[in-house]
């Protein structure tokens, strides 16, 4: 059995409960930071662990919180980004569901490192059920003393806070999180300055994951360098990895990183394979926003060498082979699925969660969706597919905010490997409406895998 | 850190103030290397940033760190680093992306530059012109709103609009109440007022100048003429208004004032905001102090008429007040 | 521009008044708009969904412009601007619950309840719509019922219409 770190005691009855929690050694990390360790000290050992942002982006923590503007008289705040809305992500529901206590912990020992004397968790507003979860904990971490004012006797305050989202996938952004925090509208803000030095009503702000503060709390109690240890080269520790799709036992998984794709897919200790005996076509390995492989690129390199999931083995191959381990929502899509019609689906979704602020964006994201729905439904020509490639490109790296990389990366990576099936719409339009592509050669053998030409 | 720092710009090398953008540093330069901008306005705190016309490439990031770029940036909202090298037209890779963002504006634009009042001064038809295809790749049908009046004086056409938010910000720091604002997201927002509330403000006409397109205009003038037969004329008069100064653009067909406007500067820019009184009621040569002709650039379509010289309307040649007003242009038309 | 469906004047008892002052506490003085997104879930909580006099009433409490109001209530998808059913059956429709036959789920409800997306049923109980990721992805096809947005997952055609009869005798 692989090591778990967040999600040791979830099957305990109560671990939602600070009683239970504490039997668990919860707290620990507060006591530990609180009453041994200066800030600095918690930034280091954060840095030592390697931890990277669990939210898509993989950015270190410890560099993140390194960078927080520090000046005299200006309070710093600490916000969790819990507006967890990329399609196939669903790990911070799951912990913020069971143990609502290690987030807290995390955000208080965050907090503290921080100097931050009010934090957010800024948790999406379809999601009440947990919303009441964590206020429900956090009233009793206050009357035990885990928070308010001077915890533990040490001197240190902190208040904490659950804000409800109200709807929209670009407030994960975390500059359009703090938009929205402020009361206003979701739109993401032009960086520079980054949250590190104006974040929240203009002061210094660390925004994170709700995972990223939660594997705080094993990083303090065991050290950094114990963190470390576990995983492969940069990729360390342990990640949640939200599996879905046509897969035999869809759920949360811990990993350690760098365990082989293959394993992770087809062990009984994890997916169990995929559902009703049939074959693997093709996955998206970390949330709606990463590239699509099919089965044969998901399992193995194209040099035939077996991928981990880790974020570099998983981006091995770049755009053109690899994909990426985003916020590690799993999904996988058995022979039946039509890669088409769910690159439609999708960017039906950015089409209709894009903000509207800039331009290509804004536009481009329409532009996608009515072409793929004309794809789709057999109305298509091969010109389609041309022009679909060419605005997707004219979309990324031209916007604000990532959503626009976001929406233009499934959609060309499926028409980058898909091709064929794009075509067969084309071709034969009748049929597609009826039947679909079936599994074709996407799990053959790495050798016929021809490599689209990049741009 | 010396107050001046050194940034290329296609070749050309300037010296600007620290914390200057990459747009701002172009526009010290001038002519053709200006990038365009539809959403940047240097009256506005703020804007910028959205319409990403003005993007560029950074092909060398700074003496200290002259490591480029990874991605295009927006010229409006980046600053320069000492020993920055930008490249923007003579980037083909610039120019591509500008002409994508051009036709990505144009997708749901109505392009009905033949009935639309801002024909002949529209930010987004040179823009198109400049930089645009001659045909649209999109054949979906496009997005449609319809036009509402928002106050008697000012008339909102959404189909029109870029969403550059210039008005937003307008009505936030011009005006001391803002009453319209973008509803709805995506490709869906709209700019307006919830339920048809009139933007009602001494300063409200303002957001009919800054519009870089024919979504807000000015219904006092609307369908009157078009803007290459008239011919603007600076002008002045002592206005009551404590913020407004009173200096303006009449745009004159024969003898009539059709509209008042701010005067604008080369890049589009008005120089000062004016008051609606200014603006919507007076319109009457007897209101105003004329000044000069309004210089406007020779590629514009307003100068095919060649009316620089200043030839006094008959108005004036009759009335005894007027020619008093405007005694030294009176001299300067005898002298040519 | 939105359709105005209904100007009549709202009241805020004063228990609701009093969560908002709570709410309002939790931002630093002069920052009271952070708390325009809470106060709203609680006026749809209250009213069944959020009607412009009700959204110039906390604009009012908040001392901020209604236009400010009308922004962040028509950009966020949880602010009903049109009265709804008294349950609204929200499906989620994004790719991996669609993998897992979603939409075969939005199309039984909507034979079910006998009216398409958007529209409210003639007993003025049900609405239904087809929402974005609820990120719940592994316990698909979900769906959701505010204003307590209790989650249904791992859906068939049965278990819905078994929760629809349900909340039919409640």
């Amino acid at each position: 059995m692989a090591r778990k770190l967040l999600l040791e005691h979830i099957n305990v009855p109560g671990i939602n409960t600070l009683a239970v929690y504490r039997e668990k050694g919860g707290y620990r990390a507060v006591e530990k930071a609180l009453k041994t360790l200066t800030p600095e000290e918690i930034v280091e050992e954060v840095k030592k662990s390697g931890l990277r942002g669990r939210g898509g982006a993989g950015f270190p923590t410890g560099m993140k919180w390194s960078f927080l503007a520090k000046p005299e008289g200006v309070p710093r705040y600490l916000v969790c980004n819990g507006d967890e809305s990329e399609p196939g992500t669903f790990k911070d529901r799951y912990l913020m569901t069971h143990i609502p206590h290690a987030l807290i912990e995390g955000m208080i020992v965050s907090s503290f490192a921080l100097g931050a004397n009010t934090s957010y968790i800024y948790v999406r507003g379809e999601m009440m059920p947990q919303i009441r979860i964590l206020e429900r904990a956090i009233e009793e971490a206050k009357a035990a003393g885990w928070l308010g004012k001077n915890i533990l006797g040490t001197g240190y305050d902190l208040e904490l806070y659950v804000q409800p989202g109200g709807g929209a996938y670009i407030c994960g952004e975390e500059t359009a999180l703090l938009e929205s925090l402020e009361g206003k509208r979701g739109n993401p803000r032009i960086k520079p300055p980054f949250p590190a030095i104006a974040g929240l009503y203009g002061c210094p702000t660390v925004v994170n994951n709700v995972e990223s503060i939660a594997a705080v709390v094993p990083i303090i109690n065991d050290g950094g360098d114990e963190y470390a240890k576990i995983g492969i080269g940069r990729s360390t520790g342990t990640k949640l990895i939200s599996a879905s799709g046509n897969l035999v036992k869809p759920g949360v998984y811990e990993i350690e990183l760098g365990l082989p794709v293959e394993e992770f897919i087809y062990s009984d200790e994890y997916c169990g394979g995929i559902a009703n005996g049939k074959r693997l076509k093709a996955t998206v390995a970390g949330g709606s926003s990463v590239p699509v492989l099919p089965a044969n690129l998901t399992l193995k390199y194209a040099n035939g060498d077996p991928r981990l999931m880790s974020y570099e083995s998983l981006s091995e191959g770049g755009f053109a082979t690899g994909t990426m381990m985003g916020s590690g929502g799993f999904i996988a899509f058995d022979e039946d699925q039509c890669m088409v019609r769910n690159t439609w689906n999708f960017a039906r979704f950015y089409h209709h969660e894009s903000c509207g602020q800039c331009s290509p964006c804004r536009e481009g994201t329409g532009w996608m969706e009515k072409i793929l729905h004309k794809l789709e439904h057999g109305h298509g020509t091969s010109a389609d597919i041309d022009l679909l490639w060419d605005v997707q490109r004219k979309i990324e790296g031209n916007t604000i905010c990532p959503l626009g990389d976001a929406a233009a990366w499934p959609v060309a990576s499926a028409i980058r490997h898909f091709r064929d099936e794009f075509e067969w719409h084309v071709k034969e339009p009748m049929k597609s409406q009826s039947t679909n592509y079936g599994l074709a050669n996407y799990a053959n053998p790495i050798e016929k895998v021809v490599v689209a030409e990049e741009k | 850190m010396s107050d001046l720092v050194k940034v290329t710009i296609d070749g050309i090398t300037v010296e600007v103030e620290n914390g200057t953008t990459i747009l701002n540093a172009a526009r010290q330069i001038g002519g053709d290397i200006v990038p365009p901008a539809m959403c940047y306005y240097s009256k506005l705190k703020g804007s910028g940033g959205k319409c990403r016309t003005c993007i560029v490439k950074v092909s060398k990031g700074s003496e200290k760190d002259p490591r480029p770029m990874p991605k295009l940036v927006a010229s409006c909202r980046t600053t320069v680093m000492d020993g920055m090298e930008v490249l923007n037209i003579t980037s083909p890779e610039v120019l591509e992306a500008r002409a994508g963002v051009v036709e990505i504006l144009l997708i749901n634009h109505p392009l009905d530059c033949p009935v639309c009042d801002q024909a002949g001064e529209c930010d987004l038809q040179n823009l198109g012109y400049e930089h645009g295809l001659q045909k649209t790749r999109y054949e979906f049908e496009r997005r449609t709103f319809d036009r509402i009046d928002i106050g008697d004086k000012i008339q909102l056409h959404m189909n029109r609009c870029i969403l550059c938010y210039r008005c937003v910000f307008t009505a936030d720091q011009i005006t001391n109440k803002r009453v319209h604002g973008i509803l709805n997201r995506g490709d869906h927002s709209e700019i307006s007022t919830y339920i048809q509330t009139a933007v009602d403000n001494d300063f409200s006409g303002n957001v009919i100048d800054v519009c870089p397109v024919g979504a807000l205009t000015d219904r006092t003038f609307r369908f009157k003429n078009r803007v290459w037969f008239t011919k603007p004329v600076d002008a002045h008069r002592n206005c009551s208004h404590e913020k407004c100064n009173g200096k303006v653009t009449l745009w004159y067909k024969g003898e009539d004032v059709l509209r008042v406007t701010a005067r604008k500067d080369q890049f589009g820019e008005v120089e000062d905001f004016i008051c609606n009184e200014c603006r919507f009621d007076k319109k009457k040569t007897a209101d105003w102090t004329l000044e000069h002709p309004t210089h406007i650039s020779e590629t514009s379509v307003i100068a095919s008429n060649h009316y620089e010289t200043f030839k006094p309307l008959p108005v004036i040649k009759e009335n005894l007040t007027l020619q008093e007003a405007n005694q030294r242009e009176l001299e300067r038309s005898f002298k040519i | 521009m939105l359709k105005v469906e209904e100007t009549q004047p709202v009241e805020f008892s004063s228990a609701l008044l009093a969560k908002f002052d709570e709410i309002v506490k939790r931002y630093p003085e002069g920052k009271q708009k952070s708390a325009l997104l809470p106060l709203l879930h609680l006026v749809q909580a209250e009213f069944g969904w959020t009607s412009v006099p009700a959204m110039d009433k906390v604009a009012e409490y908040l001392n901020i412009q209604p236009i400010e109001v009308y922004e962040v209530a028509s950009f966020y998808t949880m602010y009903f601007l049109q009265p709804k059913g008294k349950y609204v059956l929200e499906v989620c429709r994004t790719g991996p619950c669609c993998l897992v036959g979603a939409e075969k789920i939005m199309d039984h409800i909507e034979k079910k309840l006998g009216v398409k997306e958007g529209e409210v049923t003639e007993d003025g109980l049900f609405s239904w719509r087809g929402v974005e990721c609820l990120a719940a992805c592994g316990f698909g096809p979900v769906l959701q019922i505010g204003p307590e947005y209790t989650f249904y997952e791992n859906l068939t055609e049965q278990s819905v219409d078994q929760l629809i009869d349900d909340l039919r005798k409640k």
